[in-house]
């Protein structure tokens, strides 16, 4: 664990029907690194992103940002400084440049080069009168990347950004994340199902599964030398779902 | 044809304040009951869609007995007046412009306001920019409440009281006209109510194209 995490988190529960949907004793983050949450679908990861984004509130546990308590959900002030490219981004009626500045807007800034010098990485430049409404689904990844980006935001949270993309979005989106994480003192979480990915990508990962974190660390050493059985399985895909005695529930296990 | 004109007028003025006061209302009452859970959220969310239904024959009686000389607000003095016309079609208008704000607000799609808090958004911004991206129901809602008191009859011959160069609208002149048998002015009054309701509609319609791709 480092000793200057940019989150705390302690004791989180968040539940719904029977069970905790989120149920994490203690997860601390790096400031500056990279770091991967993976898991199976289901697993809570898009939660417990949220959480991290403080707009989604929690049943139970402590949450510090930064080194200071924050509720969940926080006011607006504590989260200005985190943005989040959602699992499938919402654009707003507009144009692209529209949605783009959009985050800059309600911020009452002005957009800066640093917005020209993100299109022109993200290959938008001639996207920016268009549509939002009518982009293509790597388009629409790349915009939600520019549109946080642009913040120029302490904490970049990503939900799956290259989800369903072609091998030409998916690498321009995976080159401008690993260089924003090179270039500026920013952290990124970085959520996703994709091994490979989070192997090309993180300094740090976290396996997530039924809610709970049950390996983090080092990304290299997690992926090479998984020390719990079931991140093992996952990782290497033998996680099987079985059925639980004769109810109607499933649960994950690398048992046959 | 003055006094058809002034009908008209009167008519334009009544159902265009009544419309008006009951958007300023229902729009951020509708936009409210559609972002925020709170208790009663339920109770409240069917006593609106009640109030869509309501008899318009049924808010003037009710006006009429408070404005009435013996009435709770008899001191105002407005029965048979403009202002008693205008307060009861803003009451049968308000459920209908709330209920419907308030169910286009909850058809957007559901990550929406999450996104605009993702990005920054202060609760108030939230709320303006949900409210845009809702438009269409939006303007659907004042519509639908236009369209409800520029044809009611009942709540305006009620505390209005029908009476001509004063009260009388192109509604209850229908009627009148009707009960006198002069079938043609009354089928005359009733394509003017229509093409009026027709002018106005075009124009609220106008406003639900986003403002770049209006043409």
């Amino acid at each position: 664990m480092s000793t200057n995490p940019i989150y705390r988190v302690q004791g989180l529960r968040k539940g719904y029907g029977r069970g905790w949907e989120l149920d994490i004793p203690e997860l601390e983050i790096p400031e500056g690194c990279l770091y991967s949450i993976l898991g199976p679908n289901g697993a809570g990861k898009s939660t417990l992103l949220r959480v991290l984004n403080l707009i989604e509130a929690v049943d139970i546990g402590r949450i510090e940002f930064k080194g200071k308590e924050v509720l969940a959900p926080a006011s607006t002030r504590d989260r200005l400084e985190i943005t989040m490219v959602f699992q499938r981004p919402v654009m707003f009626t507009g144009t692209v440049w529209h949605n783009l500045t959009l985050g800059l807007r309600l911020r009452h800034l002005k957009p800066g080069s640093h917005l020209g010098d993100l299109v022109d990485q993200l290959d938008l430049g001639g996207l920016l009168q268009a549509p939002a409404s009518e982009i293509s689904g790597g388009e629409l990844q790349r915009v939600a990347l520019a549109r946080a980006l642009a913040c120029e935001p302490g904490v970049l949270l990503l939900d799956e950004p290259t989800s369903n993309l072609d091998p030409y979005n998916t690498a321009l989106i995976e080159h401008i994340i690993k260089k924003a994480a090179q270039a500026k003192a920013m952290t990124i979480i970085l959520v996703t199902q994709n091994v490979f990915q989070a192997r090309r990508l993180a300094d740090q990962a976290a396996i997530l599964i039924d809610g709970k974190i049950l390996e983090q660390g080092e990304a290299g050493r997690v992926f090479r030398k998984p020390e719990n059985p079931q991140t093992a399985a996952f990782l290497s895909g033998e996680l099987i779902f079985k059925q639980k005695g004769d109810t109607d529930e499933y649960l994950l296990t690398q048992e046959n | 044809m003055t006094e058809v004109l002034s009908i008209s007028l009167v008519t334009l003025r009544v159902t265009g304040t009544a419309t008006l006061l009951a958007a300023l209302l229902g729009i951020p009452a509708g936009a409210m009951m559609g972002i925020f859970r709170f208790r009663g959220r339920g109770l409240i969310s069917v006593l609106l869609y009640t109030g869509m239904g309501l008899p318009p024959v049924v808010v003037g009686l009710v006006v009429y007995l408070f404005l009435s000389k013996s009435g709770v607000l008899g001191d105002l003095g407005w029965l048979f007046t403009e202002r008693a016309m205008i307060t009861a079609q803003t009451i049968i208008a308000f459920p209908l412009i709330a209920g419907l704000t308030m169910a286009s607000v909850e058809a957007l799609e559901p990550d929406l306001r999450l996104q605009l808090r993702s990005l920054g958004a202060t609760p108030s911004q939230e709320a303006g920019i949900t409210l845009y991206e809702a438009r269409s129901g939006v303007i659907a809602s004042i519509v639908a409440g236009f369209g409800a008191v520029i044809s009611e009859v009942g709540a305006a011959m009620l505390v209005g009281g029908n009476i001509a160069g004063h009260t009388r609208i192109l509604s209850t002149a229908v009627v009148l006209e009707t009960r006198r048998g002069n079938f043609g002015l009354a089928l005359m009054l009733g394509g003017l109510l229509l093409a009026l309701a027709f002018t106005v509609n075009l124009l609220l319609l106008r406003l639900q194209a986003p403002l770049w791709r209006r043409r």
